[in-house]
């Protein structure tokens, strides 16, 4: 009997720490991001969708069209295709399609590029209610950046 | 016959559907339940909601490929998969591994587990019905995943380890983050323990529920803190050293009661131990290369049968391994803690009242996609 009145009280006791502890924080700052208001800013390393890198001198991307990116790829989501111009060494790339919608955004294609060409983006916040917003054309994106 | 009869009319039972979508089972988890009013007489766990073949996944593609699976798999404890898998692979294959890349490995994991502990916590509690603590468990667990975005690049499906070494080296900046945020974790814990584990609510909601025998988790295989809270002593980074585990200095929690607070007392302990390791990592870290010399570009082991166990969050993670000598897997098997932990659920709920076996459940600590895969 004094073993349940013990627990009764050491049991009450325990609630009121507890709601103790609650209003100790209930007082302290907000710890949350206010999103819309507040913008997260993304870490250096944060593996966004890739983007193509351009060459600093003539702005034109850097990329030989080797196809390690898309040999590397587990989903096969990278589709390169370039051609050889006169005048200029090596192939030059005339599409670079990512499809968005298969991409698990591992950056195995970031890896194997020998040619430091292709990069993480920052963007995080892509919506689209068609499938086809998320087939990017980097080269397009590329030169709107520019 | 006539007592089958007899029996039927004394005990008039029901099918009641605990899930796939139920919030208490974090995940599709259906738990077939025939019930005797409030008690259940049979649990028998159904799955394959989530299934999507990653063994067979392994099979079609080559080594590095699989690397992203990983953390599709555990998606809390992401960090032990990938190192699961890798060293199973650098066994195989014969890679050495660096050691700054070790030390990297078992601190990233490490902090992992706490992260998937702290989880574990808040949604535990949650199912019990308390709401607040999950709030300060996510604020603890957001610090973590900070500091392991500015190292890996992602916040959860974490894909940091290589063959041979690991993707980047760590900046200082992550080492005196780690060292801040286990001072703070060290503070908070007290409020843990005052807010949540001595909770009289919580008590009685936990002690003496869902008892499991050491017998029984012996039976059903279970590994992790579900053996710990049975008084098995097993932990795969003692008991089969692997990585440089040996070189540090702490303890395995273990708890003989079997019951559901043992098993929360358990991972308790476990967050305090693994931010021993992690201390003395960053203290013992080595300068050096975080990536194997020469790594082949191609991996090709030698035809045979490989296997290599590590510890999980969640207990025994296990990558068997069968090459046939080709830069594909022949037969990639995956032994998952969770899947066993659960199935010695259906043995152990039997005649407990439905809010314990919850409880019970809750105690696993459940990840519905690394029991599917």
């Amino acid at each position: 009997m004094s073993g349940y009145f013990k627990e009764l009280i050491s049991g009450t006791k325990s609630l009121f720490i507890g709601l103790g502890i609650t209003g100790k924080y209930f007082f302290e700052p907000v710890v949350t991001e206010q999103y819309p208001h507040e913008v997260p800013v993304m870490k250096p390393r944060f593996r966004g969708h890739i983007e193509l890198i351009p060459d600093e001198e003539t702005g034109e991307p850097k990329c030989v069209v080797c196809g390690m990116c898309q040999k590397a790829c587990p989903t096969g989501c990278i589709t390169v295709a370039g051609e050889k111009r006169e005048g200029v060494k090596g192939k030059v790339v005339t599409q670079y399609i990512l499809n968005f919608t298969t991409c698990s955004l591992c950056g195995q294609c970031v890896e194997s590029c020998k040619f430091g060409a292709i990069r993480f983006s920052k963007d995080y916040n892509k919506v689209s209610e068609r499938k086809e917003d998320f087939i990017y054309d980097l080269i397009k994106r590329l030169k709107e950046q520019s | 016959m006539n007592g089958l009869l007899q029996q039927d009319v004394n005990q008039e039972t029901f099918t009641l559907n605990l899930g796939p979508q139920h919030p208490a089972t974090h995940g599709v988890l259906r738990v077939k339940l025939v019930m005797d009013g409030e008690y259940i007489v049979e649990a028998e766990p159904v799955l394959g909601y989530i299934h999507r073949m990653h063994e067979k996944m392994g099979e079609n593609r080559t080594w590095a490929k699989f690397l992203p699976n990983c953390g599709r798999m555990d998606y809390l404890g992401a960090l032990s998969y990938n190192h699961g898998y890798v060293a199973a692979v650098e066994r195989a294959a014969g890679i050495e591994v660096p050691e700054r890349a070790e030390y990297l490995r078992v601190i990233t994991v490490e902090l992992n587990r706490i992260s998937s502990h702290l989880l574990w916590f808040g949604a535990f509690v949650l199912d019990l019905g308390g709401f607040t603590p999950l709030l300060y468990a996510f604020d603890d667990r957001e610090q973590i995943l900070d500091l392991l975005e500015s190292v890996t690049g992602s916040r959860l499906t974490y894909c940091y380890f290589r063959f041979g070494g690991v993707y980047n080296d760590i900046e200082d900046s992550f080492i005196t983050g780690t060292r801040e945020f286990i001072k703070r974790l060290r503070k908070r814990m007290p409020m843990y323990d005052a807010l949540v584990t001595k909770n009289i609510i919580l008590i009685k909601r936990l002690k003496d529920i869902g008892p499991i025998s050491k017998d029984m988790a012996r039976r059903y295989g279970a590994t992790g803190p579900v053996a710990r809270g049975s008084g098995i002593n097993f932990d795969v980074r003692k008991h089969e050293p692997y990585s440089v585990y040996p070189e540090f200095d702490f303890d395995i929690p273990v708890y003989e009661e079997g019951d559901s607070m043992a098993r929360y007392m358990v991972r308790m302990d476990e967050m305090e131990q693994s931010m021993r390791i992690v201390e003395q990592a960053l203290d013992k870290l080595p300068e050096g290369p975080v990536m194997a010399a020469k790594p082949p570009r191609i991996i090709k082991p030698e035809k045979g049968d490989y296997y290599h166990a590590v510890e999980a969050a969640r207990g025994s993670f296990g990558v068997r391994l069968v090459s046939d000598g080709t830069n594909q897997a022949y037969r990639l098997k995956l032994r998952s803690p969770t899947f066993s932990n659960l199935s010695l659920f259906n043995e152990a709920a039997r005649g407990m009242l439905l809010p314990d076996a919850l409880a019970l459940m809750g105690s696993l600590d459940l990840v519905i996609p690394e029991i599917d895969r």
